[in-house]
């Protein structure tokens, strides 16, 4: 690496990200010999099981998830700004989608639209919430937003055990949607356009980041918060409006999940599959960068998905993919201010100035 | 009677954990590290400190490994922010997530068990006057903590690292040095409020066992200021409404609200104790510049 003859490939290399993400596969190779199971066995089934053709479905629908959620956590992060509540957001969408499937008295296309809109204000109302406390109070955002997650998750909680709860059944959830009240599936599969929601959020996104003024503003504050506001970008209006816009992203997950398979809201769905931790695992790993955000909620989805068919195929638990995850972030974090000449990198346009920022707030 | 002294017995044995944890944050915070992994390094003390106690049969050593195993894990910290001045929280957050993926991976792999770990011949914590012995130590650690930061040279030093780095290091201390000290405590400390929690409060390992206990330790280190006492009573006041919540449950409140009670106290708790400082130096005349 002396010499750039090759300096494509060591451009690639020198890469943060992809240094990180072959860090991270070496140790999960390593966890799987330590385990006894053969890694490039276990690799493979990985890629066969989320991407062949009984997977690639579950791929997408659970890409759905970690895509949306990515979103909602990425645009505030472009900005510099950690949104911690998706949880809560996403749950709050989640049952509000619920309650006005069960109750509109619209008839079900119409409803489902409602439905949508209904959970998308719930989760942007929440996460707005979240930034008039740190605005108006002074409470660090990545604490307001996190801390109230948790009663979002109760009041979520509660609700689908008692007041909601199916009529004989002895599973926490609420009664199904009525008939038609459901987004339109590809087939039989159980992908929905909320599929096709979230890449256009996606697009929504890039288009912003890449063209607008307003998108201009956001990546500025992310890379130098104190520049911008001498340059006239005012942090608390910002700051409420990308929290609204993350807030509603993750009330849309929580409303698509709704309105997809089984039709219902059931408690901890949402959340047990940590689709909040791995969106925001993606939207770090791709510094917030729109397309970046894509490609890496489409990798988590695929470790997800695929962790389940390594786990039946070499036995080793599916909880692997999950240390996967956090040791590409450990390594990329660590890596972001390498000592100078260790490798030289080019300069790099992304947030990764701000969360310290935050951090000594 | 609501108020009674079996609550403050509850209150006392709920804030044990978090205390313990928050003293490690605290001593980051004086140090200048943002050290959000608090809730990470509690699990991995946790997990240790029954793996530990299960094989050895002793429940010292199960402690003790907890304190190792929660320390060296801070090294991630401690060589990712201070060495390669990597990004704090990120590296908090990703070691919460690893901690995580981490025990559950080991639990299914050293117990063959998904959820919870739970024998009767797992050996607990012992506990005096109703009370586990990390218990007494984490009041001892408050006084002590008090103390060096306000009396022992190392403490003056520490606090002088964190506050002007640059300063510190002309006067020829070296601030990396201190930095990883308060990691590495913070991690020793951490170990033991899990090995609390797994082995004094209960005598199990269940996935994700801390539920945010360490998030509140953080928060518990901003209304703290990250003083010794100021911690303590945040602890204290978090301790009580986790108690307060079990006692609600006893009335017939449904276990949800329950459950939300000690995180809405504690952002109450933060708002007010916000508001209140902003007051005061909008009103002192300093304020006036900021």
């Amino acid at each position: 690496m002396t010499h750039t003859q090759i300096p494509r490939i060591s451009g690639v290399l020198r890469s943060p990200v992809t240094f990180s993400v072959l860090a991270g596969l070496v140790i999960g190779a390593l966890f799987l010999v330590g385990t006894g199971a053969d890694p490039i066995t276990a690799y493979g089934a990985v890629l066969t099981g989320s991407l062949g053709a009984d997977g690639i479905g579950s791929t997408l629908s659970t890409g759905t998830s970690v895509l949306g959620v990515a979103l909602a956590l990425a645009i505030p992060l472009r900005a510099g700004l950690i949104n911690l509540g998706g949880d809560g957001q996403m749950v709050l969408g989640g049952i509000t989608a619920a309650v006005t499937g069960l109750y509109s008295p619209l008839p079900a296309p119409l409803t489902v639209v409602l439905a949508l809109l209904a959970g998308m204000a719930a989760g942007a109302a929440y996460a707005a919430l979240a930034a008039l406390c740190e605005n108006r109070l002074g409470v660090p955002l990545l604490v307001s937003s996190l801390l109230l997650s948790y009663p979002a998750v109760s009041l979520a909680s509660y609700l689908a055990r008692y007041p909601l709860k199916e009529p004989g059944s002895s599973l926490p959830q609420t009664r199904a949607m009525p008939d038609g009240v459901a987004l339109p599936a590809f087939g039989d599969s159980t992908v929905t356009i909320g599929l096709v929601l979230v890449v256009l959020a996606a697009a929504a996104y890039w288009f912003t980041d890449k063209r607008t003024a307003f998108g201009y503003e956001i990546r500025m504050t992310g890379l130098n918060s104190r520049f911008a506001a001498y340059a006239g970008v005012e942090r608390r209006g910002l700051t409420l409006k990308l929290m609204s816009v993350s807030g509603a992203l993750a009330g849309l997950v929580g409303a698509i999940g709704v309105l997809s398979f089984p039709y219902r809201f059931v408690d901890g769905s949402l959340t047990a599959p940590g689709y909040t931790w791995t969106g925001l695992t993606a939207a770090l790993l791709a510094a917030a960068a729109p397309l970046g955000t894509v490609v890496a909620s489409f990798f988590f989805a695929v470790l997800a998905v695929g962790g389940l068919a390594m786990e039946r195929t070499t036995e080793v638990p599916r909880e692997l993919t999950q240390v996967l995850q956090a040791i590409v972030i450990v390594f990329l974090a660590a890596r972001l201010r390498f000592p100078s000449g260790w490798f030289r990198r080019r300069p790099r346009k992304s947030s990764q100035e701000s969360p310290q920022e935050i951090g000594a707030a | 009677m609501f108020f009674d002294s079996d609550l403050l017995m509850s209150a006392l044995r709920a804030l044990t954990p978090i205390l313990l944890a928050a003293l490690g944050g605290a001593l980051c915070e004086r140090a200048g590290v943002f050290n959000i992994g608090l809730e990470g390094m509690m699990l991995m003390g946790c997990f240790t400190s029954v793996a530990t106690s299960w094989f050895t049969g002793s429940a010292w050593l199960g402690v003790l490994a907890a304190a190792l195993a929660a320390a060296a894990y801070s090294l991630i910290l401690a060589v990712g922010a201070v060495t390669l001045r990597g990004d704090a929280v990120v590296l908090g957050i990703a070691m919460n997530l690893l901690a995580v993926g981490l025990t559950s991976f080991l639990l299914r792999t050293v117990f063959g068990v998904q959820g919870t770990f739970d024998d009767p011949s797992l050996a607990g914590l012992p506990l005096v006057g109703g009370f586990t012995p990390l218990a007494y130590l984490a009041f001892v650690t408050v006084a002590v903590a008090a103390v060096m930061l306000s009396r022992s040279v190392w403490g003056l030093r520490l606090r002088g690292v964190g506050e002007a780095p640059d300063a510190a290091a002309t006067l020829g201390v070296s601030p990396a040095k201190y930095k990883y000290a308060a990691v590495l405590i913070s991690g020793v400390l951490c170990g033991l409020a899990g090995a609390q929690l797994a082995l004094g409060n209960v005598t199990l390992f269940s996935e994700n066992m801390t539920a945010g206990r360490g998030w509140i330790a953080v928060v518990a280190v901003m209304l703290g200021r990250a003083a010794p006492v100021g911690v303590l009573l945040a602890a204290l006041l978090f301790g009580l409404a986790e108690a307060a919540g079990f006692r609600l449950q006893g009335v017939g409140l449904p276990q949800q609200a329950t459950d939300a009670a000690p995180y809405v106290v504690t952002l109450v708790a933060l708002f007010l104790s916000t508001a209140r400082r902003r007051r005061r130096t909008a009103n002192s005349p300093s304020g006036a510049t900021t």
